[in-house]
């Protein structure tokens, strides 16, 4: 034991290997509890897909029919309008809230950021793997979700695959300035506002449920602004197979800005309050 | 070169600035290897933004430092990996159990996941732990847990271990029992630092120390030394009735080295205690209460940065 104690500390690997060693950190610790985040990630997008996609989506369908002779909106069946669009909310869900309470648990709870303060991880590995844990949670949920989707039969392109990658950037565009903002925060006050007035007013407005074509003009230009409603165009446009419209890079480019932004000011602001 | 290989910390005029407030005010002091180093103050002192500047975590405003021969400012990865941190927090995970926090911890020193488990073991028995390897952190007593937090802080083998107020909350047994593991890593080796409030920790443990007040060193020595210079070989505590006050005074400010007025007694400080006592009784003086102790590090620290309580 005695020598196991003084020997020579070990030699500094690769600074790149340090970023990947904060995101390991996050899903091995995920790894040991990934049970109490089962029913946010998974049954919860499928209770959705249940209820508003076949059970609500069967009415609207019918309604469709009696009306304009078709049950689909856009050539599609309810059920396969709905679903990119679930898919898309629950990345944000997600993002926001792993964005939130675990980084303020990780300054003040747990201390996570501490521990990695004191090891070789530098803030930029710190901010990089947390983030990057967000974008672990969006590929596992987005995955499951999409493989329960296409047995339901919701999905009509094999280009739903895409929606995975997209929705890995939907999270991140919504993780990396939320995370960005909550390590400013001394308590966690804000985060159910951002819930309130962020979360849940997107979630209904961002033409997840509806084509935003049925909202009043001024609902309209607003909702096209939103994050979220580049999200559920993209992956709307993955699950019905026009992925290639020329449009969709514009809907891209919004939500790769929003992630690359969004961690340019987390390392500042990680910077500010762990590193003073 | 050869000077500083032997020196793991060093600062000049090290400096801490938040805004307008001054943390650190320009300090001076370097740390050999192998020492056991303590760094005592009152609450706002200065303290742990100095060990924060230290331990390679907090970037500093103004002055010089090296730590391990590298400067914080370029190495901090490099200099980090061959530091263990014991925080004045409990930082654990409270959700993970005991070894996961080991092994969790080693990884971020990129050591294989072989060797982090075979160290992991050996300091679960080095923390008297082995039996709780499978234990929720959240079962585990506070003792235990600073055990854990301080045998986290060895999983990297590092040659510099700072430890921020270790025993704070433990009770007397814990507290030796740590203070046993903290002398064994000096023995082998390791260089430590250490703050604290508790000042019989301090003389026990630290070779060498500074008294810190204000962001400013007040003193720096070995404990007995610094005693001997700003407190005495011995103290007499006496507890009097008012009346019998000025007469007592008289006598001790003639015989004692110093005498100290507090509303409830009278520290006299001297080589002699019991001789001190006796003066006092032969001019007629009953004191109601009598102590004779020893001059201790927390009379210095007490002369130091003053009574008046610091919140």
């Amino acid at each position: 034991m005695a020598d196991a104690l003084a020997a020579p500390s070990a030699p500094l690997a690769r600074p790149r290997a340090l970023s990947w060693r904060a995101l390991r950190f996050w899903c091995f610790r995920w790894s040991r509890t990934w049970r109490s985040t089962l029913a946010g990630n998974v049954v919860y997008p499928l209770v959705y897909l249940a209820a508003i996609g076949i059970g609500l989506g069967h009415l609207v369908n019918h309604h469709l029919a009696a009306d304009h002779g078709a049950g689909t909106i856009g050539g599609v069946s309810y059920l396969a309008f709905v679903t990119p669009g679930i898919l898309a909310a629950s990345m944000m869900q997600i993002a926001v809230h792993e964005a939130t309470y675990p980084v303020m648990g990780a300054i003040r709870w747990d201390y996570a950021y501490l521990g990695q303060l004191a090891s070789p991880l530098r803030i930029g590995d710190i901010v990089f793997g947390h983030l990057g844990f967000i974008g672990v949670r969006a590929l596992f949920a987005s995955s499951f979700f999409l493989a329960v989707a296409a047995a339901f039969g919701a999905l009509s392109s094999p280009e739903a695959i895409v929606g995975v990658p997209i929705a890995i950037v939907v999270a991140l565009a919504f993780g990396a300035p939320v995370a960005a903002f909550a390590v400013t925060r001394d308590n966690d006050s804000a985060f159910s506002s951002i819930q309130r007035l962020g979360v849940v007013p997107l979630f209904l407005f961002s033409g997840c449920f509806f084509p935003i074509g049925e909202l009043p003009e001024v609902l309209r230009v607003l909702a096209v602004c939103t994050p979220l409603y580049q999200g559920v165009v993209l992956e709307r446009a993955c699950s019905l197979g026009t992925l290639g419209a020329p449009e969709n890079l514009a809907h891209g480019a919004y939500l790769l800005v929003m992630a690359t932004g969004g961690f340019l000011v987390a390392r500042r602001t990680y910077q500010h309050r762990l590193a003073r | 070169m050869s000077l500083l290989s032997d020196t793991v910390v060093h600062a000049r005029q090290l400096t801490k600035r938040f805004g307008d407030f001054t943390a650190v005010g320009g300090i001076d002091f370097s740390i050999s290897r192998g020492e056991f180093f303590g760094f005592l103050g009152p609450n706002g002192a200065g303290k742990t933004s100095t060990m924060r500047m230290v331990a390679c975590m907090s970037p500093r405003s103004d002055g010089e430092l090296l730590v391990r021969g590298m400067d914080p400012a370029h190495h901090g990865p490099e200099i980090r990996s061959g530091i263990g941190l014991v925080p004045q927090e409990d930082a654990l995970d409270t959700e993970l159990t005991v070894l996961d926090n080991l092994l969790l911890y080693g990884r971020y020193f990129g050591l294989p996941r072989k060797v982090v488990r075979e160290r992991a073991h050996a300091l679960l028995a080095f923390a008297q732990l082995e039996d709780r390897a499978g234990a929720k952190v959240d079962a585990l007593s506070g003792g235990m847990r600073r055990r854990l937090v301080i045998a986290r802080a060895l999983i990297s083998r590092p040659e510099l271990v700072i430890l921020d107020e270790p025993t704070t909350g433990l009770d007397p047994q814990a507290r030796h029992l740590v203070w046993e593991r903290l002398y064994q890593l000096k023995q082998q080796g390791v260089t430590l630092i250490l703050t604290t409030h508790y000042m019989d920790e301090a003389e026990q443990l630290c070779d060498r120390l500074v008294v810190m007040d204000r962001g400013q060193i007040a003193a720096e020595g070995a404990p007995r030394a610094l005693i001997a210079k700003y407190s005495s070989r011995e103290v007499l505590e006496l507890r009097l009735e008012a009346a019998d006050r000025p007469r007592a005074l008289g006598v001790l400010r003639e015989h004692a080295e110093r005498v100290e007025e507090l509303t409830d007694r009278l520290c006299c400080y001297g080589d002699d205690g019991d001789r001190l006592l006796e003066l006092v009784q032969h001019a007629g003086v009953r004191p109601q209460g009598v102590l004779v102790r020893r001059g201790s590090l927390e009379d210095v620290f007490l002369r130091l940065t003053g009574r008046s309580l610091v919140d």
